[in-house]
């Protein structure tokens, strides 16, 4: 028999060590355990304090008796490596635990034990727990804001189409990847607007900016077909003529009118909110803000002073004014600029100020990767002959954004979490509405479940748009 | 503009603002003019961005190195506390910690003290405040401690190069810090008393603290919101700079027979820095720029002071706006100016 040795625990008297630890570390998180889940408290007799501590001291030495290298037990030596390294490790493990243990029962209790969702009154929540009766009967609030129930199939009817359609590239065949690119970046975003522009909000189907967008994407679609030698040409005279044609040859007045069909009732953006509109506006800034950046960044590396110039600006004034004062220059300064009878919608002009805000922020990410690219790609491409735009297209672009994806879902998250701001200029997304919803007089003190719903709508959303950007960036790394 | 009737001029800064500011650092009622509102609001925005930034940084820089701790629940906790409140809106959060969590507080009858002194109520934080006697000589016992310590340090560095031996500079500013001001108390006549709040009855059912320094929910809950926000980005840029130092340069320094803290100290943390500075100062611009949310739940800051509601009353648009935006430039640009001075101090000097 090894004499024993407790301050310095070894492998020779291994079962006793570890049979008084494990029975010491037991008896304290059984103690623990006892205390938050049963209430019962097994160590009142001692002192105050003590009885305080006494969990703590009993884990502690149990913890410093198990601490034993090289003991030959597999799971010992994993516990002793990854929470038991030494008596500081050993103490910060067994506070995360009882921390864990003590809290859950309050957590578990509020959200789902003494939590109520019956009913449609408050008359319902008597727990002590989560009222979730409040988001049953605000949900639709919450989701559509004040869109009239009866349309709101047509949110629903066009996000699940939107979703779809983005979700064609995945099941593209070889022979049509090489489109993928036309389509995400010309023809997708311009049917979300459709989409949004007939469907959610029942615009008439040709009004004065309708022909502009049809022209330009015919022109971009003919004009991948088109040679480049005549590309310079072709993109000023063919969109032109096609504006004119439209407007004036193939459309009348009179068929403009017959063109606002009433099938669908018109709803203003002030009625638009909550989740949806959250969906809405950063679906369009995120479209809007990329390639904005991307020539930005493009702007400020040029040769010519007026246009680095400009671009350095740009970049530096967007950057250091806070987003809600240029959402608040929307809202109060920005129409006195325009002429009498111009009127730009509400949410128009908030897409366009978050767009030129964050803009500014993926300039300059993308300029860092830029930056990255060795001097000997720049060489090597313009050694073949390559222009400027061909250079960047083919070349450079490529590299650098595959570099920046990380930085570039930072920023597209920033402006997802942006979105709650637009309550500046009257408009009420998600979280806005909660803000009315605490206010009903009918519904008084549930602004903790409120703001809980929708912190856990945000988190799912920015978390997996996070994930996503890292599958991405494994995706596209390449060895160097 | 013209046809709109809007004038334009900054002659109304200097008239009367008659309008009134719940919480102020400096004095300030109704019959002083905009530019004092002006300034209320801008104290305002760099108080709490000063007090963000501080316990930003102090947040930012312990999860940082827990996410690096071979202890896997540390790593862990630490790993959810960034996910977490990294990825739920800013001003979500602000409203969480202003309408939910500090609502939930007790009323000023039913608030137990903490450590006897400190009262957290749903009316405020309530906090002793200290009545000096000669307090300018405090002060300049503090400057001379600082730049007896800067003639120390100069001191030590010329030693050190001349003759290779090293003087503690730590222990030696502490002691300096700690002594001349105890010897202020002593011989200068700087004499402090506590001053602890009392619990005062307004009304029958109205009660509220007297003496000692209120901080407003409002300021609490913002300033809670932006350092628990912006610490889960500084602990992410400390631990990229900790991982971005190689591992041979900690081996190196332990062959040539530097103690582990030495290693720490003179070679890991001076590159470890160099990676975390860049980032970080974004961080705290980000943070100063996202104190105007501030409006969001009525801290009287500089957006909701000036751009709201002295806005509201003169009408003056173009003009208030400029300002404020122009006030936040040159905040971001006096910032990042001495971040960059800062980088360049420690960046690599290559002969």
């Amino acid at each position: 028999m090894n004499k024993l040795n407790f301050l310095q625990p070894d492998k020779n008297n291994l079962n006793t060590y570890l049979y008084t630890g494990t029975i010491l570390v037991a008896l304290s998180i059984f103690i623990v355990f006892l205390n938050s889940f049963f209430n019962k408290d097994l160590i009142s007799f001692l002192p105050g304090t003590l009885s305080f501590f006494l969990p703590l001291i009993l884990g502690f030495i149990g913890l410093h008796l198990i601490r034993i290298d090289h003991s030959g037990l597999k799971f010992l030596d994993s516990i002793n490596k990854n929470i038991n390294t030494n008596n500081f490790n050993a103490f910060l493990s067994l506070l995360i635990v009882f921390v864990v243990i003590k809290s859950l029962p309050p957590l578990l209790s509020w959200f789902i034990l003494d939590a109520n969702i019956a009913g449609d009154t408050k008359d319902v929540c008597t727990g002590s727990g989560a009222c979730w009766t409040y988001i049953k009967i605000w949900f639709n609030r919450f989701m559509y804001g004040m869109y009239p129930n009866a349309e709101q199939w047509r949110i629903n009817l066009s996000f699940i189409a939107l979703a779809f359609l983005g979700t064609i590239g995945f099941f593209a065949t070889e022979k049509f990847k090489k489109y993928l690119t036309l389509y995400y970046v010309v023809v997708y975003p311009v049917i979300a607007f459709f989409f949004i522009f007939f469907f959610i909000s029942g615009g008439p189907i040709f009004f004065d900016f309708s022909y502009g967008i049809i022209a330009a994407v015919i022109s971009v679609i003919i004009g991948f077909f088109i040679p480049s030698k005549f590309k310079m040409y072709y993109f000023i005279i063919v969109p032109i003529t096609l504006y004119i044609l439209l407007k004036y040859v193939f459309f009348y007045e009179e068929l403009i009118e017959l063109g606002k069909l009433e099938a669908l009732e018109w709803v203003e953006t002030g009625a638009w909110g909550g989740l949806s509109l959250t969906f809405i506006v950063s679906f369009f800034c995120l479209i809007f803000c990329f390639p904005i950046g991307l020539f930005l960044s493009l702007g400020r590396r040029s040769d010519f002073p007026i246009i680095k110039y400009f671009s350095i600006g740009m970049i530096e004034f967007w950057r250091g004014v806070p987003l809600i004062t240029v959402l608040f220059m929307s809202s109060v300064m920005f129409p006195m600029f325009l002429p009498e009878d111009m009127f730009i919608d509400k949410l128009v002009r908030v897409i366009i100020a978050i767009s030129l805000f964050e803009a500014a922020y993926v300039a300059e990410v993308i300029r860092g990767g830029l930056q990255a690219l060795p001097r000997g790609q720049y060489d090597a491409a313009k050694s073949l002959g390559m222009g400027y735009w061909k250079m960047h297209i083919l070349v450079i672009l490529p590299q650098a954004l595959k570099l920046v994806i990380p930085g570039i879902a930072n920023t597209f998250l920033a402006l997802v979490k942006d979105t709650p701001l637009i309550f500046v200029v009257g408009l009420l997304e998600i979280v806005g509405m909660l803000n009315l919803a605490k206010t009903n007089p009918e519904w008084l003190g549930f602004a903790m479940e409120g703001y809980v719903f929708a912190s856990v709508l945000f988190f799912i959303i920015c978390y997996a748009m996070s994930k996503y950007s890292y599958n991405l960036e494994q995706k596209y790394k390449t060895e160097r | 503009m013209e046809n709109r009737g809007i004038t334009f001029g900054y002659g109304f800064l200097s008239q009367e603002s008659s309008f009134d500011v719940q919480f102020s650092l400096i004095e300030y009622d109704g019959s002083h003019s905009y530019f004092r509102a002006y300034l209320v609001g801008l104290l305002n925005t760099i108080l709490v961005s000063v007090i963000g930034i501080i316990f930003a940084t102090i947040i930012g820089v312990v999860v940082g190195i827990a996410r690096l701790s071979n202890n896997y629940l540390i790593n862990k906790t630490a790993a959810v506390y960034v996910e977490f409140f990294r990825n739920i809106p800013l001003l979500l959060q602000i409203f969480f910690w202003y309408f939910a969590a500090l609502r939930a507080l007790p009323l000023p009858q039913d608030t137990e003290p903490m450590f006897g002194v400190f009262f957290l109520t749903i009316k405020g934080f309530f906090v002793p405040s200290f009545v000096w006697n000669n307090l300018d000589i405090f002060i300049y016992s503090l400057i001379a401690a600082i730049i007896s310590i800067i003639f120390v340090r100069i001191y030590a560095r010329k030693k050190q190069e001349n003759y290779g031996i090293q003087t503690p500079v730590l222990s030696i500013s502490i002691g300096l810090l700690l002594i001349l001001p105890i010897l202020s108390f002593l011989i200068g006549g700087v004499d402090a008393s506590v001053e602890i709040p009392v619990i005062k009855q307004l009304s029958q059912s109205g009660y509220t603290f007297e003496g000692g320094i209120k901080l407003p929910p409002e300021l609490i809950s913002l300033a809670l919101a932006l350092s628990l926000y912006t610490a889960t980005f500084i602990a992410e840029c400390v631990r990229a700079g900790v991982q971005g130092v190689s591992k041979g340069q900690k081996e190196a320094a332990a062959s040539i027979g530097l103690t582990p803290n030495q290693v720490l100290k003179l070679v890991v943390m001076p590159q470890a820095l160099r990676i975390i500075i860049p980032p970080t100062t974004n961080q705290y611009l980000n943070l100063t720029k996202n104190s105007s949310l501030a409006a969001a739940i009525a801290y009287p800051d500089l957006v909701l002071v000036f751009a709201g509601t002295a806005l509201m009353q003169t009408g003056r648009a173009i003009e208030i706006v400029s300002i404020t935006m122009l006030t936040y430039l040159s905040l971001s640009i006096s910032i990042s100016i001495f971040m960059n001075w800062y980088n360049k101090k420690i960046a690599i000097k290559e002969k």
